[in-house]
């Protein structure tokens, strides 16, 4: 059990939220007890281990795009640092999962 | 399980779960009278469907037929402008050869707004009467189809919502139901792995070229079938969407590849290609959810369950929509709307086949009459627009 977060496989290298995790949350991760800087939204993902730029970011033990940068364990892992093997993300100013008069 | 309910018995055999009166315009331009003639009835099951365009399309002809002969519609009023391109005559010929009532009135001919409006709800009222005397016969879940489509989906669709709706498909199929998922782009990335379901190798072709087709498709548009709040709910790719979307169809065999219009001959697990074929035409292949829900309409579907994770409200016409909430934040926010709560399984406090049992109960209570959430609110929303399709290739509905 990894606190609020789901690996939903064990070939993955993300987490899933399975609740919002405010900033402080301790996470176990695959090798270091890691303390969320922001806060997680429900159903968003975060690094189980560190993960280097190009490598394939895997989710139900399926590749499910690319890192674009190096992404240290515990850190969001969403548009900002993973890309579609197919076709680019269409997103607006709420893609963070943060609704847009929380973030005023 | 030989669970009976009454259905209502069409002249092709075929049975539906409602009786309802449809009333189509043909042309936008005939929209607002169409609005009106069903304003009258706001505490009968009369609804409105209709196409858009002025130019002739071959795909909208067929569907609009499949949906007005669709075993859940009892009788149909078409309202033309009088200079649309759509073939009303072929139409309502469609109809009438099931022996269905019928009646097109023009508008250009009728006398304008006021006296077609008028004349129509004169005919509803008797159409009304009639469909009513129609005969009853007993239905077993062998003689559903139930299509499947996931909409607002965020990253709890495809741990929840999703797997729960397959694990219904499952025993509904076990029981004999004929089952429709779709969404070919939003199949990509899964098209090997759903390969090995099909059938027969043949089929598993079709199945991948189905999907790769998909692909190029949306290349070419240059958007993917994904929107912004996809992303606002956790997916950050298609493929994230795409496997979450996919665990809809369960665990069962794959039986064939079905294009819109299609009815599937006979039980069991179905895709849908709902992407054109040819060139790039006329714009996005489902332009919202509910082209695709109609879609299955259009297929034979008795209803149709929807897996939401940001929190879709919508319903449809001719057949009940089931909503399924993956993420059980929206489901306390939109609780009024939601059918089934599949955020239990997100907060563990549910299994997977326990809310795939609750969906598998649900329809056989929707197919006994009980009205779903979107359905006692009135939803009844619609849309169909203008696509291209071949004929499914011969080894799309492999033999028993």
């Amino acid at each position: 059990m990894t606190g609020p977060f789901l690996h939903l496989h064990p070939d993955d290298n993300v987490l899933v939220a399975r609740a919002s995790a405010p900033a402080g949350t301790e996470v176990k991760l695959a090798n270091i007890t890691a303390t969320l800087a922001h806060a997680v939204p429900l159903a968003h993902k975060i690094a189980y281990r560190d993960i280097v730029a190009g490598e394939r970011i895997l989710k139900y033990g399926m590749p499910i795009g690319i890192a674009t940068e190096d992404i240290a364990a515990g850190a969001h892992v969403h548009i900002h640092n993973i890309r579609s093997a197919y076709t680019p993300t269409h997103a607006l100013q709420d893609a963070n999962g943060q609704s847009p008069e929380a973030s005023k | 399980m030989t669970e009976k309910f009454q259905g209502y018995l069409r002249s092709d055999g075929r049975k539906g779960i409602r009786n309802t009166i449809v009333v189509a315009y043909l042309v936008e331009c005939a929209h607002f009278v169409a609005s009106k003639i069903v304003a009258g009835f706001d505490d009968e099951d009369v609804q409105l469907i209709g196409f858009p365009g002025c130019f002739p399309n071959e795909y909208a002809a067929r569907v609009m037929g499949q949906l007005c002969t669709h075993p859940n519609v009892g009788g149909v009023l078409f309202v033309s402008l009088g200079c649309e391109s759509f073939d009303k005559v072929r139409a309502s010929g469609t109809v009438a050869s099931t022996g269905r009532p019928v009646e097109t009135l023009v508008i250009q001919r009728s006398g304008g707004t006021a006296k077609t409006v008028e004349t129509g709800r004169a005919w509803v009222r008797s159409a009304l009467q009639e469909v009513a005397k129609v005969e009853r016969a007993p239905m077993g879940v062998d003689e559903l189809i139930i299509g499947t489509i996931c909409g607002g989906s965020d990253g709890t669709s495809g741990i929840s919502g999703n797997p729960a709706a397959g694990k219904a498909f499952d025993l509904l199929i076990a029981e004999g139901a004929a089952c429709i998922f779709e969404e070919t782009g939003e199949l990509i990335s899964c098209e090997d792995i759903m390969a090995e379901r099909a059938k027969t190798p043949e089929l598993g072709e079709e199945l991948r070229a189905a999907v790769q087709k998909a692909e190029r498709y949306y290349a070419t548009l240059g958007y993917g079938s994904f929107a912004a709040g996809n992303a606002a709910g956790g997916l950050s790719t298609i493929e994230e969407k795409s496997l979450g979307a996919y665990v809809k169809s369960g665990d069962s065999q794959i039986s064939g590849l079905i294009k819109p219009g299609d009815v599937p001959p006979r039980g069991g697990l179905y895709l849908m290609d709902v992407v054109p074929d040819g060139e790039v035409r006329f714009g996005f292949p489902n332009i919202s959810d509910n082209a695709e829900i109609v879609e299955m309409i259009a297929s034979g579907a008795h209803m149709t369950l929807f897996v939401t994770g940001r929190g879709s409200v919508v319903g449809s016409a001719i057949s009940p929509v089931i909503k399924i909430c993956a993420n059980p934040d929206t489901y306390r926010a939109l609780e009024g709307d939601m059918d089934v709560n599949a955020g239990d399984i997100i907060e563990g406090k549910r299994s997977i086949a326990e809310v795939g049992q609750e969906i598998r109960d649900l329809v056989v209570n929707v197919a006994k009459g009980a009205q779903t959430k979107s359905e006692a609110l009135g939803h009844r929303e619609f849309i169909l627009t203008y696509k291209s399709f071949d004929p499914i290739g011969p080894s799309c509905l492999p033999a028993v």
